[in-house]
């Protein structure tokens, strides 16, 4: 048997099934993928607009960027000609395949949820389901034009009451905490690489850095993160690129900035662990820890100076490798070997049936 | 808006004679009467999105893909008045009392085989009779803790049990949301209607799956709902179920068998399991001991059953008692272990496999309906007086070639309830059936309501939600009411 699988001799009604927690995990990741789709989306058109130049090259360059950050630049070219203004929001809005658009994270989304129905509350069902209904009723018509903002705003308020439902309907036990943290991996992910568009974006000539163009840009990824406002709350003065990535990165305060969302991730993957909170046991567990401590000290101008990519791309690996430790350590099974099982029980029977024969022979 | 409905010359549930509505039915006769026909059109939408938004499902996969489909409701609930319900109550008590008694002794003794009240034979070669369980011992000597007989009413109205299903019967949480979904319609009709709750299901069953727990888990037995999984069309109705009862609901690939305990796979690694309410064919169960190709069964499942660390419900093995054949002997059954008269009439049945009433059935093939032994869901049928000379032929050699696979029957027609038919904006006549649920614990209970499925084609006798079939909430009065 899996060394991991200890025997738990108890019987309480608060277990948790690993293939459940799995579900949860999923549906939430999936969920907050679709609403992060969505605020892209929906900024990057705005932006779109405001450009002076409408050529083939110009809106390449701006779209691309943003496939990129997406993980989904080759397999959009595959079907796509070119990027631009409808191409790319009708591929991360409706494509099919794996978590690639809205609609399929929403797709993976009811379809965790619905394996886990008895789980979750029925409210949060329901606004996923109608959600799911929503998306499929839609069409590339939904997004075109003027349509495009209420269509994401949609979106995104189905993904604000989902989360609110969570918050009010969900009971405080594990399932939660599989939620959550699936949600705040998933968000730190989505933040860190919505600043990596920013370094991809190629400014037309060296005078535009600082000026017109370029605020507007920041400005955009703040946006994409709902972040503008707070920004300004928190320095109240003109947007500068190294402050906004000093806020997107190690903002304390801010919900949707990579370091408030990674001690979330903490926080959770040791409620997960049941383990204390300033411990960390396993390999995986001290190689997060790590991390987190390295987020909390770094300042800005090491990153600037080492490279807003290259922290970013580590940023990224290491939420990769503590999502694959957390999903391997609570959530994943090997599957059964069916064969080995069937031979297994199968000579459990002849045993049986020898000893019945044998207590019946000495009767 | 019933005034110009036609009952027809079969037993209507609603109506006497034209323009007689039948007493029970006064309240909500005059309630529909006050509705617009648009109004009722838009609720009748209303009651179908809030079920697709719901959710409440079932998969078809006709294509690659798997659409969900709802299971049609249609809005004008079936009435049963208290008397009625009464005996209905207790004809399904004495029924489901006797055929449990039968379990225990085909299993063990087989007294009513040996005194050839029933001839082996059938018994033996029943399809879903498991020689290996004989000598057997469950738990409170229950074998079929969850019962779902289909029962319909001929032309004068008389209440006859068409079959019994022992094994996975389902449908039990559309009884449920039925009564949801016409409550947030029409609120105002359940206003001193005394109709009987129906919500009380899945507390029973819960507390019925803990009785049958094994005696070592002091108390506190694990329950779960055993399902076949996120693919299975019914899987709606499993993830209702558990929820309601607030047990798990798991997967064959979720348990493990560990020195004949079963054990589920938990984020806090394996925790036992002590009764399993399973919605999976005993054939898939267990790819240790019946069918190895099941990717959906927990190898060792049978073993950890046999040594008593876990109890299934239902039991292995009751799929003997719901076979068709099997059927045509159960007012013996009855007869034979309670000394009692059925209560409830069966369909007038004859069997292929004895000789004089094969005779019969290939002589009249076109006047009777005939089914095969083990088939569900109107599947293996031959409708004799719609079918075609072909299908009439191709039968005809089928029961020759194999005699103990057939039965006739003559066609009952079924009764008929008003039915809102939204092609032509009216009520028209539907022919219905009814299956309620019958749980058994430390006593054996009816819920008083049950899935009433109706043909919504025009004509067809066919209620299966796989050909054209929906529903209706169930109510049973009140003795005070109506």
């Amino acid at each position: 048997m899996e060394s991991r699988e200890k025997m738990a001799m108890h019987r309480q009604t608060n277990v948790m099934l690993s293939r459940v927690a799995a579900s949860l995990y999923w549906m939430s990741r999936y969920l907050e993928r679709a609403e992060n789709l969505a605020r892209l989306l929906d900024v990057n058109l705005q932006l779109s607009v405001d450009f002076d130049r409408q050529d083939a090259e110009s809106l390449q360059e701006h779209w691309l960027p943003v496939l990129r950050s997406t993980g989904s630049e080759e397999a959009f070219l595959k079907v796509y000609p070119a990027a631009d203004s409808v191409t790319v929001p009708e591929y991360l809005t409706f494509a099919a395949g794996d978590g690639c658009s809205i609609r399929s994270c929403v797709a993976a989304a009811r379809e965790n949820a619905r394996q886990v129905r008895d789980q979750i509350s029925f409210d949060m069902w329901e606004v996923l389901n109608d959600m799911w209904l929503f998306l499929k009723d839609a069409s590339d018509e939904s997004i075109r034009g003027a349509n495009a903002p209420g269509f994401y705003e949609r979106v995104k308020r189905f993904s604000h009451l989902f989360q609110g439902l969570t918050d009010s309907t969900f009971s405080r036990n594990e399932g939660y905490e599989f939620i959550e943290f699936g949600k705040y991996l998933e968000r730190a992910d989505k933040t860190s690489r919505l600043l990596d568009i920013k370094y991809h974006i190629l400014l037309p000539t060296v005078n535009d850095v600082g000026g017109a163009v370029d605020t507007l840009q920041w400005q955009a990824v703040l946006r994409s993160a709902s972040a503008l406002e707070s920004y300004r709350r928190f320095y109240v003065q003109e947007i500068v690129p190294w402050k906004v990535a000093e806020f997107l990165l190690m903002s304390d305060s801010f919900p949707r900035s990579v370091r408030y969302c990674v001690e979330r991730c903490d926080y959770f993957m040791h409620r997960i662990a049941d383990i204390p909170a300033s411990d960390y046991r396993t390999a995986g567990e001290r190689r997060f820890g790590r991390f987190v401590q390295n987020l909390r000290f770094a300042s800005i101008d090491e990153v600037m100076g080492a490279g807003l990519h290259e922290h970013l791309a580590m940023v990224q690996g290491e939420l990769e490798a503590v999502g694959s430790h957390v999903y391997d350590a609570f959530m994943y099974h090997p599957p059964v070997d069916m064969a080995a099982e069937i031979r297994l029980h199968q000579q459990e029977q002849q045993q049986q049936i020898r000893l019945h024969q044998q207590q019946q022979q000495q009767q | 808006m019933l005034e110009q409905y036609n009952p027809g010359e079969f037993y209507d549930e609603m109506f006497d004679e034209p323009g007689a509505v039948r007493s029970h039915y006064r309240s909500v006769a005059d309630r529909l009467t006050s509705v617009s026909h648009d109004e009722y059109e838009k609720k009748q939408a209303a009651v179908e999105q809030a079920f697709m938004r719901r959710g409440v499902t079932f998969t078809v996969y006709s294509d690659d893909q798997g659409t969900e489909r709802i299971f049609p409701f249609d809005c004008v609930p079936r009435i049963i008045p208290a008397d009625e319900w009464s005996q209905i109550e207790k004809g399904l008590i004495q029924r489901l009392t006797a055929l449990n008694l039968f379990l225990h002794d085909i299993y063990h003794e087989q007294k009513i085989l040996r005194e050839r009240v029933i001839p082996p034979q059938y018994v033996m070669s029943a399809k879903h009779f498991r020689r290996e369980f004989m000598h057997f011992e469950v738990p409170k000597n229950i074998y079929v803790h969850v019962c779902g007989s289909d029962l319909i009413r001929d032309r004068d109205g008389r209440y006859l049990v068409l079959e019994d299903n022992l094994r996975c019967p389902s449908g039990a949480s559309y009884m449920l949301e039925n009564r949801a979904a016409l409550r947030r319609a029409f609120p105002d009709l359940f206003r001193a209607a005394g109709v009987r709750p129906v919500e009380g299901y899945a507390g029973q069953l819960l507390k019925n799956l803990q009785h049958v727990s094994p005696d070592s888990t002091g108390g506190q037995p694990n329950v779960v709902l055993l399902t076949p999984g996120v693919y299975n069309s019914a899987y709606f109705e499993h993830a209702f179920l558990a929820r309601q009862m607030g047990i798990p609901i798991v997967e064959g690939r979720d348990l493990v068998v560990r020195d004949y305990r079963v054990y589920m796979r938990t984020t806090a690694g394996l925790v036992p399991v002590d009764v399993i309410y399973r919605r999976i064919d005993d054939d898939f169960l267990d790819p240790s001991v019946f069918r190895s190709d099941s990717l959906l069964g927990v190898p060792g499942l049978v073993n950890a059953c046999r040594a008593g660390n876990v109890t299934l419900a239902n039991s292995i093995g009751t799929g003997v008692a719901d076979d068709k054949v099997i059927y045509a002997w159960v007012p013996k059954i009855i007869r034979y272990y309670l000394g009692e008269e059925p209560i409830l009439a069966n369909v007038e049945t004859y069997l292929a496999s004895e000789a004089s009433d094969r005779t019969y059935i290939l002589e009249n093939l076109e006047k009777l309906v005939v089914k095969s032994a083990n088939e569900a869901g109107g599947y293996g049928m031959l409708m004799g007086p719609w079918a075609s000379r072909a299908e009439i032929e191709a039968f005809r050699e089928q029961i020759m070639a194999n005699p103990r696979n057939f039965i006739a029957q003559p066609p009952i027609s079924l009764s008929r309830h008003p039915t809102w038919v939204s092609e032509v904006s009216d009520f028209e006549g539907r022919h219905i059936d009814l299956r309620p649920y019958i749980l058994y614990g430390d006593k054996v209970t009816v819920t008083p309501g049950g899935l009433t499925r109706v043909a919504l084609r025009r004509g067809s006798l066919v209620v299966n939600s796989s050909q054209g079939g929906g529903s209706k909430d169930t109510w049973v009065l009140g003795e005070r009411a109506a």
